[in-house]
């Protein structure tokens, strides 16, 4: 076991490195100095507002993935989840419209209306589990079409029924009043609520996997559905609830984004979380607990990289670069060491 | 479990790794002690454009204003470019204003329209810090959405004098009486401009003794200030539109230069047609022999003002509208539109340009009654001149021209 252990994490390391190396060499290429850069990236994290802003990143994110190792559990690539953010995040602003004016307490009406993007994302998520299981479309094409009608429905309402008045701009509709917004901390612009949300959904998703015999089931379908089948699995059944819980924890992140970051409906409202979402997901495998750090970093990553346009004059794209470095090399690290150490 | 530790711990212990390799190199422990006979630090100023800094358009016009109150007060400028979620998605303006504090920024720039929400909430949440908006009018008294802000100052081109001089060589040089107008997304100062180029072109057009009736001018919107791929309407398509439906000049009202490159892709397969860009000096070098003239921005003078009373603390919160100098429209130093001719504008039209550029110096004021709305509605009555607000605030396009007048 010990062996294991060790052997594991030689080879995770080497991945790391190869990671950081590659991402290295792409650097030099276009003439930058590496270690300056990763010293900026990360050296730009050291104040309170900055671990603010990588977790107003986070929490959305890490919801997303949360949603993600459910679908994962049951053997699906849910690609639909930027469209399931999105619907989300129109679910939520479609409340908060239709009951900014009312007379009930705003606080109500907040937690109304993020519950109403979890359904708005569960619904979406519906379509693209629908679409698989009745339909024998593949999750991965219909869950990438619902996300182009997403958008498209959110780009709709932006210029249309929800523009600001007078006006025809992709920034997005009116922001909410002030009473809509989730509280932040003091000085920052990072919400508590947006914490505990994400926070709730990681350790719920970690504890269904870990700890219950519907986890235990899913698992089973995901590994092998027709022998999960045989023994009695609703299959189909748990297909769908596994769309429909990630679809919920989308629809929640898409929320925060409106009620905790953006306080309005804008066109690329999911900020590219779900894909992101993707990556973290495929690198902590079932381990939810593993999420939060990991969702962390790449948040933390894509913080940083914005002090490469400011500082070097680069694009914040490497980010991406790095990313996808990582995920690709821990995946085939994990390849390589299940191939080269022989079987005990 | 084991999964989980050893993959948290790697990525933790790499990212300890990273940091660690690379915080010694801390430059304080290096750098000699502060002398007394050192040059004073440059003021620092940041910047944020929403589209490239070398857009050839809007962002660029800025930025080279940046560049000149660099030279000119030996500050430095940071600045950050793309600004908007679709560029920088998760990313909200402001925190990128906190970015470039973090550069040292003692004042940060919002270059656009669409920052407006944010330097708002930026200058109220950063006191000390002091912005300026480029194009707002958050502190205008006369603005329906006034605020005493005190650290945020609006500035902002008289840019319809240029829209109406483009206008008037767009109408000029038309050969079919059909003109373009590439218009970026709906709000108060897109239709206040796009209805600014249809009095220059229409005035110019009656001065050659032609049916006003018998001009088309019709305006397109994109949706945004540039191509976002996926979120906005296709400029290059627009533009094609126009050329391939009769209309021979395009005048853009956006950021970026598609007007201008498709003309001249039209041009050189022998179709006779003309671009006017917008915003940026060298907006006319994409396609020369085409151009008519560009109507653009110097936000040297202002912010070169702005800038260096901030830096010796005099900074006062003001709106500020100002148009070109008219006795010279290109003086970098002093005009804060300007109008410099293309190519593409005949000898004569040159002629004629200058006269009409002579007529508004001496006071022509073409936002004056009969002046109706779209709707038919009359906005300014027979004789009526418009305040500023009525101009800033346009409600609709204006009789005469096609095109939605607020999104749909």
């Amino acid at each position: 076991m010990k062996h294991t252990t060790l052997n594991r994490i030689g080879f995770q390391f080497l991945a790391l490195l190869l990671a950081f190396g590659i991402a290295s060499l792409v650097l030099l290429a276009v003439g930058a100095s590496p270690a300056q850069i990763y010293k900026d990236m990360f050296g730009s994290l050291g104040t309170k507002g900055k671990i603010a802003d990588v977790l107003v990143s986070w929490a959305p994110l890490l919801l997303a993935t949360a949603g993600l190792l459910i679908t994962f559990a049951a053997g699906l690539w849910n690609i639909g989840v930027e469209g399931q953010i999105t619907f989300g995040a129109i679910g939520t602003t479609l409340v908060l419209r239709l009951l900014q004016n009312s007379a009930m307490n705003a606080g109500f009406i907040i937690a109304l209306s993020i519950f109403a993007g979890m359904l708005a994302g569960a619904l979406w998520a519906a379509l693209a589990g629908a679409l698989k299981t009745f339909g024998g479309v593949n999750e991965i094409f219909g869950g990438l079409g619902l996300n182009f009608v997403a958008t498209a429905l959110t780009i709709y309402l932006v210029f249309g029924p929800w523009k600001r008045p007078g006006t025809g701009s992709m920034s997005g509709t009116q922001p909410f009043p002030e009473q809509f917004n989730l509280p932040l901390f003091e000085g920052l612009r990072l919400s508590p609520w947006a914490l505990i949300v994400a926070v709730v959904g990681i350790v719920f998703v970690s504890f269904l996997l870990q700890g219950t015999y519907f986890g235990l089931r899913l698992k089973a379908v995901g590994k092998n559905f027709r022998a999960a089948y045989l023994l009695g699995i609703p299959t189909w059944q748990y297909m769908m609830f596994s769309f429909l819980l990630c679809g919920a924890l989308s629809g929640a992140a898409g929320a925060l984004q409106v009620t905790a970051v953006y306080h309005r409906l804008i066109p690329s409202i999911s900020s590219g979380y779900g894909y992101l979402g993707l990556m973290v997901a495929m690198l902590v495998n079932y381990q939810a607990i593993a999420a939060i750090p990991v969702a962390f970093f790449f948040a933390a990553l894509n913080i940083g990289s914005i002090q490469l346009p400011i500082v070097h004059k680069l694009d914040s794209s490497f980010s991406g670069v790095l990313q996808g470095l990582l995920v690709l090399f821990i995946l085939l690290a994990e390849g390589a060491r299940q191939r080269l150490t022989p079987k005990a | 479990m084991r999964t989980i530790v050893t993959r948290f711990a790697f990525l933790a212990l790499a990212l300890m790794l990273v940091i660690s390799a690379c915080s010694p190199a801390a430059p304080a422990a290096t750098e000699p002690p502060a002398v007394s006979t050192a040059p004073a630090e440059p003021y620092v100023f940041g910047l944020l454009m929403v589209g490239p800094y070398n857009d050839h358009g809007y962002s660029q016009a800025h930025y080279e204003a940046g560049k000149y109150v660099e030279e000119k007060i030996g500050a430095k400028m940071v600045y950050i470019d793309k600004v908007n979620t679709a560029d920088r998605p998760g990313t909200t303006p402001d925190q990128l204003a906190g970015d470039l504090v973090a550069q040292g920024a003692k004042l940060v720039i919002f270059s656009s329209d669409d920052m407006k929400d944010a330097a708002t909430a930026f200058a109220k949440a950063n006191p000390n810090i002091y912005v300026i908006m480029g194009s707002g009018d958050q502190v205008w008294k006369e603005a329906p959405n006034y605020e005493a802000i005190p650290n945020l100052s609006d500035i902002m081109g008289r840019m319809e004098y240029g829209k109406m001089i483009a206008g008037c060589a767009a109408a000029l040089t038309t050969q079919t009486g059909q003109i373009g107008y590439l218009g970026p997304l709906i709000n108060d100062e897109t239709r206040r401009l796009a209805a600014s180029a249809y009095l220059g072109a229409k005035h110019c057009w009656v001065a050659e003794g032609k049916n006003p009736a018998d001009l088309k001018f019709k305006v397109t919107w994109v949706g945004f200030w540039f191509n976002i791929p996926g979120f906005t309407a296709d400029p290059t398509q627009i533009v094609d539109d126009f050329f391939n439906s009769g209309y021979d000049v395009v005048m853009s009202g956006i950021d970026t230069t598609e007007a201008m490159v498709e003309a001249g892709k039209f041009a050189a397969e022998g179709k006779t047609v003309w671009a006017v860009p917008y915003d940026y000096e060298g907006a006319c070098e994409v396609s020369p022999k085409i151009c008519l003239g560009v109507p653009y921005f110097n936000w040297k003078p202002m912010y070169l003002e702005a800038i260096t009373a901030a830096s010796q603390g005099t900074f006062t919160s003001s709106f500020q509208w100002r148009g070109p100098d008219w006795s010279d429209l290109n003086n970098p130093d002093t005009t804060s539109v300007g109008f410099l001719k293309g190519e593409g504008l005949s000898a004569e039209n040159s002629t004629k340009i200058d006269a009409f550029i002579a007529d508004l110096a001496g006071g022509l004021n073409l936002w004056t009654g009969p002046i109706k709305l779209q709707d038919g509605s009359v906005y300014l009555a027979d004789g009526v001149v418009a305040t500023d607000p009525q101009v800033w605030f346009l409600p609709q396009l204006l009789e005469g021209m096609e095109g939605q007048s607020a999104a749909e």
